[in-house]
């Protein structure tokens, strides 16, 4: 008893307290900035793995993005990886940052369902749903939840079965056998519900894309409330994210 | 001479394998196997050649540090003697080349579905009429778990046959996570494309199967990594180990509904990870290894910073650790649970922490080492009662195992060298095999390439491929209530065995 207060003691305070303004320690890649440079965009588009580099303008695809950083590597004074972890959005054209662009990704409140504002704005149960994630997002979503980033302050949890929550969140780019267990978990939750794909697998199919073993048609039936970028996505990026979507007024 | 010899990271030419006929391959398998318990088989898999199939296998010796690989051309119709009537390490090597390519093997238990991967040879069967293996009685009952569990983790299916609270028969089907990854490395050319592959095997894995991969490409391709290139993967290892160690520590406290441990646990993971970010831009180590280059250098600076890191974990580490070790609430949960003999690890060929925690020493660190690994002079962590309170012991003796080698290595950052370009196509007709002890264990990626030197086949083993079937036999007479514990002291990797 006294240890286990004595260790308490020793632990101190861990939580962040405003996680809208920490700061990530170190080099992270987050959202990019294009400069107006002229770069031959041919070599440029074929550095990425995942095609996510468009051209005129040149612009990158967050929601294809594997975030490796090789295209700043070669081309660094062309474009930017900044320490802004703030990249979900509830617009997936929002995902595509065009050059000479240096402003926040943003949810669009106007968008939002009126019923996620009313209903799930102040308590938010997710069902997680791992469809051939690689467990990356996976262990970023429980860290959401450690007592550091602490997730559940404001209300928002994962619960064991769909029948509990007010949405799902996917992870992986929906393998051919994960598409039917997608299918049952998603009509088993109760109205309404949210969608939230969380990390470039779920998003785009990412490095999994061109695979025949994917099968991502589930996507194309409902409406994306959240998208959350990242190769994992960081704990700051999914919870800001939630927390623009569900309490976000306009 | 029925098969050759091989060092790890050896590239040599398809010609010189061996290849011989069934009965003789059989006999050259088994027969390096048979009464030695210091080899096991690190591979064994097939890829078409033509309108047939050739076969692979790749037995370990841990003390002479050698592979010894041979081969054989068999049929796709054909029904061949199987390995795994005596010798049952082979079981799930022999399923999957069923699986891919309809061989039949006689003698074989039962040739079940691995993994359904997109490319098997009969396709009128679906994961969703897995066949399991069931009891008819009134007092039994089953319990089916999954593919999604509750808690945040992937897909996978348990089914529990029970009688009460008590586990008899526990039968794990996988698959949900198949993503067709072996096929992907041969169908995108790009290196950094396949190498993104490489991290995306396993997210907890980042590290080690990175590290595989660039090994047997730069072995493939006949490039030399510089000094600092070794060091830096040599320390990414190691700090791999110690954030996963940590975190499953902490989620083995959650499953004993020991708050405290759970909590400090889980926040110690933290600053690990959060150096590795510091280090590399990422908290997992994605886009931190890459084949022929050292993308980024290990600095003085950071060796200065991972002191600090470290200076301030142990002290609460040990503080928690220590408390653990005297909770009497926490031990009975841990002491005699999910126990696996050494007779069982010996039999389906474990390795890793699940086979050093029932006294088989399996460490590729210490039995075929490569980069540093070779002038730390590695000795194993080994317990014997086979349960989780010697796997609880195993990742804490581990984690500070890691750090110790840590501490000795960054006293001497080595300055980074420059190095030759790496060529962009491997060697033609060539075979070449990487292992890597990842924190799970051994990590087994093969490659073999055509006569333009392109990729005919990419053949990956997580640790987990063995090591699943360890966890089915630890639950085995334990209440189904010690399920989750006995899980989260393997922590297997779903993704990994699926690909």
């Amino acid at each position: 008893m006294f240890d286990n207060l004595k260790i308490v003691y020793h632990q101190g305070k861990q939580f962040i307290p405003d996680v809208t303004k920490a700061k990530v320690p170190g080099i992270f890649r987050g959202r990019p900035v294009i400069s107006r440079e002229k770069v031959d965009e041919k070599e440029l588009q074929l550095v990425c793995p995942t095609a996510a580099i468009g051209t005129n303008p040149v612009s990158i695809d967050l929601g294809k993005c594997t975030f490796c950083g090789e295209c700043a590597r070669q081309f660094p004074s062309k474009i930017e990886f900044t320490t802004d972890y703030k990249i979900s959005t509830n617009i997936r054209e929002r995902l595509i940052i065009k050059e000479g662009e240096d402003q926040p990704i943003e949810v669009d409140p106007e968008k939002v369902r009126k019923e996620i504002h009313q209903i799930l704005g102040r308590s938010l149960k997710l069902r997680q749903i791992s469809a051939a994630g690689d467990s990356s997002c996976e262990w970023e979503l429980n860290a959401a939840n450690n007592v550091q980033f602490d997730m559940s302050r404001f209300g928002i949890d994962f619960v064991a079965s769909p029948r509990h929550a007010d949405g799902i969140v996917i992870t992986g780019p929906i393998s051919e056998n994960m598409a039917e267990p997608v299918q049952i978990c998603y009509d088993a939750t109760p109205v309404p519900k949210i969608v939230v794909l969380v990390g470039t697998d779920a998003i785009s199919g990412g490095i999994f894309a061109d695979s025949p073993a994917v099968d991502r048609s589930f996507l194309s039936k409902y409406p994306i409330d959240l998208y959350i970028p990242g190769n994992p996505a960081h704990p700051l990026t999914i919870i800001n994210g939630l927390l623009d979507l569900t309490r976000k007024k306009y | 001479m029925n098969s050759i010899q091989i060092k790890n990271n050896q590239t040599i030419s398809v010609a010189d394998i061996p290849e011989i006929n069934y009965p003789l391959f059989f006999e050259e398998i088994t027969g390096l196997i048979s009464e030695h318990p210091e080899r096991h088989c690190v591979n064994y898999f097939g890829y078409r050649l033509d309108d047939k199939i050739k076969l692979i296998g790749c037995i370990a010796d841990d003390n002479t540090h050698e592979i010894y690989v041979s081969s054989s051309v068999v049929h796709t119709d054909d029904n061949l003697r199987s390995f795994s009537k005596d010798h049952f390490c082979f079981e799930k090597f022999e399923r999957e080349i069923h699986e891919n390519f309809g061989i039949g093997f006689v003698g074989h238990p039962w040739l079940k579905p691995v993994r359904y991967a997109h490319n098997r040879a009969d396709k009128s069967q679906t994961i969703a009429n897995y066949p399991f293996f069931s009891i008819d009685s009134e007092e039994l009952h089953e319990v089916g778990v999954g593919p999604i569990h509750a808690g945040v983790i992937e897909p996978g299916h348990f089914r529990f046959i029970c009688n009460g609270e008590q586990i008899l028969h526990l039968e794990i089907q996988l698959g949900f996570q198949h993503r067709g990854i072996e096929q992907l490395f041969l169908d995108q050319k790009n290196l950094l494309h396949r190498t993104t592959l490489a991290e995306n095997i396993a997210g907890d894995t980042v590290v080690g199967h990175t590290t595989a991969f660039s090994m047997a490409w730069e072995s493939l391709c006949g490039f030399q990594p510089s000094k600092d290139i070794e060091f830096a993967r040599t320390i990414a290892l190691e700090m791999e180990r110690i954030a996963i160690h940590t975190g499953d520590l902490s989620a083995m406290c959650t499953d004993v509904a020991y708050q405290l441990g759970s909590s400090v646990l889980g926040r110690l993971r933290t600053p690990m990870i959060n150096f590795m970010q510091e280090w590399g831009g990422n908290r997992l180590s994605k886009g931190l290894i890459r084949p022929g280059r050292n993308q980024f250098p290990f600095t003085p600076a950071l060796a200065k910073r991972l002191e600090e890191v470290f200076n301030a974990y142990e002290p609460d580490f040990e503080e928690m650790a220590e408390q653990i070790r005297r909770l009497p609430s926490a031990l009975s949960r841990f002491e005699r649970t999910g126990i696996v003999s050494y007779d069982d690890v010996l039999s389906i060929g474990t390795v890793g922490m699940a086979a050093r925690m029932s006294g088989l020493n399996r460490d590729i660190r210490a039995s075929h080492p490569h980069y540093l690994y070779k002038e730390i002079n590695h000795e194993p962590v080994i317990k014997h009662h086979g349960d989780v309170y010697s796997r609880f012991q195993i990742r804490r003796n581990e984690i500070r195992q890691s750090i110790k080698y840590i501490r000795e290595l960054i006293k001497q950052v080595p300055e980074v060298e420059k190095t030759g370009k790496i060529t962009e196509t491997p060697r033609p007709n060539s075979f070449t095999i990487s292992l890597v002890e990842g924190w799970r264990g051994e990590i087994c990626h093969c490659a073999i390439t055509d006569s333009k030197g392109e990729l005919v086949i990419y053949k990956i083993k997580d640790p987990s491929f063995h090591n699943w079937l360890a966890l089915a036999l630890a639950v085995r007479n334990n209440e189904i209530s010690d399920f989750p514990i006995c899980n989260k002291s393997f922590n297997l990797s779903y993704s990994g065995h699926d690909l």
